[in-house]
C-alpha cells in the first residue's frame, strides 16, 4: 500500500470499512461529519448498512440492536452528540456486546463551539453512562494512529465484548495528513454465541442489560470487573519519548501530547533533560510505567487541552512522590508548542511544590497573561 | 374424564409453540396476556419462530422476552424502534418486531417511533395502548383520556393544564414509509379474532417488505384504573374506543392485496 494525504475523519471511516464494518448509524455533528458522510457512500456501495438517524440516541441504540445480531458497527460523534449518547452506551455496556464508538472532541461545556478540545476525558474514562462498566479508550495523535487504532478498536471491542472508544479532537478529525490505510478485509460475520440472530436450530438467545434480580445483578457486575482486571492486565499501550535519562516528564494524550513533543525536542537541544510519556490508552491508563518513573523523575508536567483531567490519573499514580505541574488549554483553544516549552523551562529553573494545587497555580498563570 | 379423549388431534387449545413454558407476572385482567398470545398463535401460524427476533420495550411488558420462545433483546425506553433498526438493518431477511406500551412509545419513544415509520423500516409495531402507565404504578400517559384520574393527574387529565390524548395508529398512517397501521382491540372475543387478524396482516406485510407496520391493541390496566378486570373491559368499550377509534388508517394498496 501507498501513502496519502488524507483528513483523519474520512481516515478513520475509510479504516473502519477496512476493518470489516458491517453497518455505521450517526448523526451529523461538527467536527466529525466526514466519518458519516464517507460512509454515506462508501457502505451502501458495498452492500452494508448505513443509517443517517433521527438524533444520537436513536444512532446509539440502532448501534446497540445491530451489534446484539453479532456483526462490527459503530457509531461517530463530537461532544454534545457523545452526551446525548450515554444512555446507550450504558446499555451496551450492561449488555456485554461490542461498540466502536468515535468522539471528535470539541470545545465545551453545553454547546461550546467546534474547535478542538479533550474536556471530555472524564466522560470517557470515569464517567460515560450510569452504573460501573469496562471502557477502552484510545487517543490517536496522528492521522496514521487515528487509522491503526480504528482498526485495533473492533478487535479490542470483541475480544471483551466492551465499548471501545476512540477519543479524537477536532484537530485529529480535520487534519490532513499522509498515512496508510490498511488492506480491505473480507467480511468476516464471525456466529458468536451469544448473538441475538434468529433461533434457527438452537435454543433461543436472549441479550439484555436488565438483571432484575440484585444478585444476578451483582454476579454481572462482578464479572465486567474480572473483564476490566483482563483489559488492565493486556491493553495498556503508550509511548515514550527521551524517557531514559529524563529528569523531568511531559504527560499528554492526543493532540496535546503530540504539540508537547515538539516542545520537548526544542528543550532537548536547549539541553534540559526532559521526556514525554504519551498514553495510547486512557483507559486503561498507564499507571505502571507512571509509577515506576515518579520514583525518578523530579517533576511531571501534565499538558491537556482541557482544564486538568487526566492530571488527576496522574497525580493518582505519582502519589505525592514528585511535583505534577499542569498546563492546558481549554474553550477549543490549541497550544503552541513555544508555550508548553515555557512550562518545560519554567519547571527547569524553579523550585517546585509537592503539595501546591497544579491546577490553581496553573489558573494564576493563565489570569496572570 | 375419558383419558382416551386427550390427543393433540381433538386439542382445541394448546400452548402456541412460540411461548415459553412459563407463568407471566402480569396483574389478573390485564390484556398483555392476550396480546402475547395472538403473537404467539401467528408466529407459529407463519412459521416463523426461528427467524424471529423481538424488542421488549421498558414498562409492564419489560419481561416480554421470558414469554416469547424467540431471539429476544430489551431496549431502552422508548428506544426499541431504533434497535429493531440496527437488527433488521444488519438482518433483513429475519422478522423483528417490537412490543411497546403507550409511555414507551407515544411519549419517551415519539421520535424514535415516528422516524422508524417514516424511514418505512420493514418491522412490525405492536403498540399496547391502555392509557396510563402501569409499570410505575398508574401514572398519566399521553393516551390517557381527558379526566381520567391516574396519580399524576389526581383531579383527572385537565386538557387546558395536561393537553389531549395523542392518536398514534392517525399520526404514523400519514408517513408515506408505513404500510399498515391500524387498531384494534382486546376486550371482548370478536375484537379479539379482529386483533388477530391484524397481527397476522402486521407480520405478512414485514414478510413480503411492504413497509412499517404496526397494530395498536386497546387494553386495560385494572390494578391502576382501580376497577375489576370485567368493568375494564366495559371501560375501553364506554370509555377508550370513543377516543380512540378501531379502524385501518392505513392499508397500503400492496397490503390490501394479501389474502390470509
Amino acid at each position: 500500500m501507498t501513502r496519502e494525504l488524507i483528513k483523519g475523519n474520512v481516515a478513520m471511516a475509510e479504516a473502519a470499512v477496512r476493518a470489516g464494518l458491517e453497518a455505521y448509524f450517526g448523526y451529523p455533528i461538527t467536527p466529525q461529519t466526514e466519518i458519516l458522510e464517507h460512509l454515506a457512500r462508501r457502505l451502501p456501495e458495498l452492500g452494508r448498512a448505513f443509517v443517517q438517524a433521527e438524533s444520537e440516541v436513536a444512532a446509539i441504540n440502532m448501534v446497540y440492536g445491530a451489534a446484539c445480531t453479532g456483526v462490527r458497527v459503530m457509531s461517530s460523534s463530537s461532544s454534545p452528540g457523545v452526551s446525548l449518547m450515554m444512555e446507550g452506551i450504558s446499555y451496551i455496556a450492561g449488555t456485554e456486546v461490542p461498540v466502536v464508538l468515535i468522539n471528535v472532541m470539541r470545545g465545551g461545556p453545553g454547546l461550546g463551539n467546534i474547535a478542538p478540545a479533550q474536556s471530555d476525558y472524564n466522560q470517557a474514562v470515569h464517567g460515560g453512562g450510569h452504573g460501573d462498566f469496562p471502557r477502552i479508550v484510545l487517543a490517536p495523535a496522528s492521522v496514521q494512529e487515528a487509522i491503526d487504532l480504528t482498526v485495533a478498536s473492533f478487535d479490542l471491542a470483541e475480544k471483551y465484548r466492551c465499548v471501545t472508544m476512540l477519543i479524537a479532537d477536532g484537530n485529529i478529525g480535520q487534519m490532513m495528513e499522509p498515512a496508510e490505510l490498511p488492506e480491505m478485509r473480507p467480511l468476516l460475520r464471525k456466529d458468536w454465541p451469544w448473538a441475538t440472530n434468529g433461533a434457527l436450530g438452537r435454543p433461543r438467545r436472549i441479550l439484555s442489560s436488565i438483571y432484575i434480580d440484585p444478585p444476578a445483578e451483582e454476579v454481572a457486575n462482578l464479572r465486567m470487573l474480572k473483564t476490566w482486571l483482563e483489559i488492565q492486565k493486556n491493553e495498556v499501550r503508550y509511548k515514550e519519548y527521551f524517557i531514559e535519562d529524563a529528569d523531568f516528564v511531559v504527560v499528554g494524550f492526543g493532540t496535546a501530547g503530540r504539540i508537547a513533543l515538539s516542545a520537548v525536542r526544542t528543550a532537548r537541544q536547549q539541553g534540559i533533560k526532559v521526556g514525554l510519556l504519551r498514553p495510547i490508552t486512557v483507559s486503561p491508563f498507564p499507571f505502571a510505567v507512571l509509577d515506576e518513573l515518579a520514583s525518578r523523575a523530579q517533576g511531571f508536567l501534565v499538558t491537556e487541552m482541557n482544564m486538568g483531567q487526566m492530571l488527576q490519573d496522574v497525580q493518582l499514580a505519582v502519589k505525592g512522590r514528585a511535583p505534577v505541574e499542569f498546563y492546558g488549554r481549554t474553550g477549543g483553544m490549541v497550544p503552541f508548542p513555544g508555550e508548553i516549552l515555557k512550562e518545560i523551562q519554567r519547571m527547569a529553573t524553579t523550585k517546585l511544590s509537592l503539595t501546591a494545587d497544579p491546577r490553581q497555580a496553573w489558573l494564576e498563570r493563565m489570569l496572570a497573561k | 374424564m375419558n383419558p382416551e379423549i386427550i390427543k393433540p388431534e381433538n386439542a382445541v387449545y394448546c400452548r402456541p409453540a412460540s411461548f415459553t413454558e412459563v407463568s407471566t407476572h402480569y396483574c389478573p385482567g390485564c390484556t398483555h396476556g392476550t396480546a402475547h398470545r395472538l403473537i404467539a398463535e401467528v408466529l407459529d401460524e407463519m412459521m416463523l419462530k426461528e427467524k424471529t427476533i423481538g424488542v421488549a420495550p421498558v414498562g409492564c411488558s419489560v419481561f416480554a422476552y421470558n414469554y416469547f420462545d424467540t431471539d429476544f433483546v430489551e431496549a431502552a425506553h422508548g428506544r426499541a424502534p431504533a434497535m429493531a433498526t440496527g437488527i433488521k438493518r444488519v438482518l433483513p431477511d429475519r422478522i423483528v418486531f417490537t412490543y411497546q406500551g403507550d409511555g414507551d412509545l407515544a411519549s419517551i419513544g415519539m421520535a424514535e417511533i415516528m422516524h422508524a415509520a417514516g424511514r418505512g423500516e420493514n418491522i412490525t409495531v405492536i403498540f399496547v395502548n391502555n392509557a396510563i402507565y402501569g409499570m410505575t404504578g398508574g401514572q398519566m400517559a399521553p393516551t390517557t383520556l381527558p379526566g381520567q384520574k391516574t396519580t399524576s393527574s389526581p383531579l383527572g387529565r385537565d386538557v387546558e393544564l395536561q393537553g389531549y390524548p395523542l392518536r398514534m395508529s392517525e399520526m404514523i398512517a400519514k408517513m408515506d414509509g408505513a404500510g399498515y397501521v391500524v387498531r384494534r382491540s382486546l376486550h371482548d372475543p370478536a375484537n379479539i379474532r379482529k386483533a388477530k387478524k391484524a397481527v397476522r396482516t402486521a407480520f405478512e406485510t414485514q414478510v413480503r417488505g411492504l413497509g412499517f407496520s404496526m397494530v395498536e391493541l386497546l387494553s386495560t390496566c385494572p390494578t391502576n384504573w382501580g376497577i375489576t378486570p370485567v368493568e375494564s373491559l366495559q371501560w375501553v368499550e364506554d370509555h377508550m374506543i370513543p377516543v380512540f377509534p378501531l379502524g385501518d388508517f392505513k392499508v397500503s394498496a400492496a397490503v390490501g392485496d394479501i389474502r390470509i
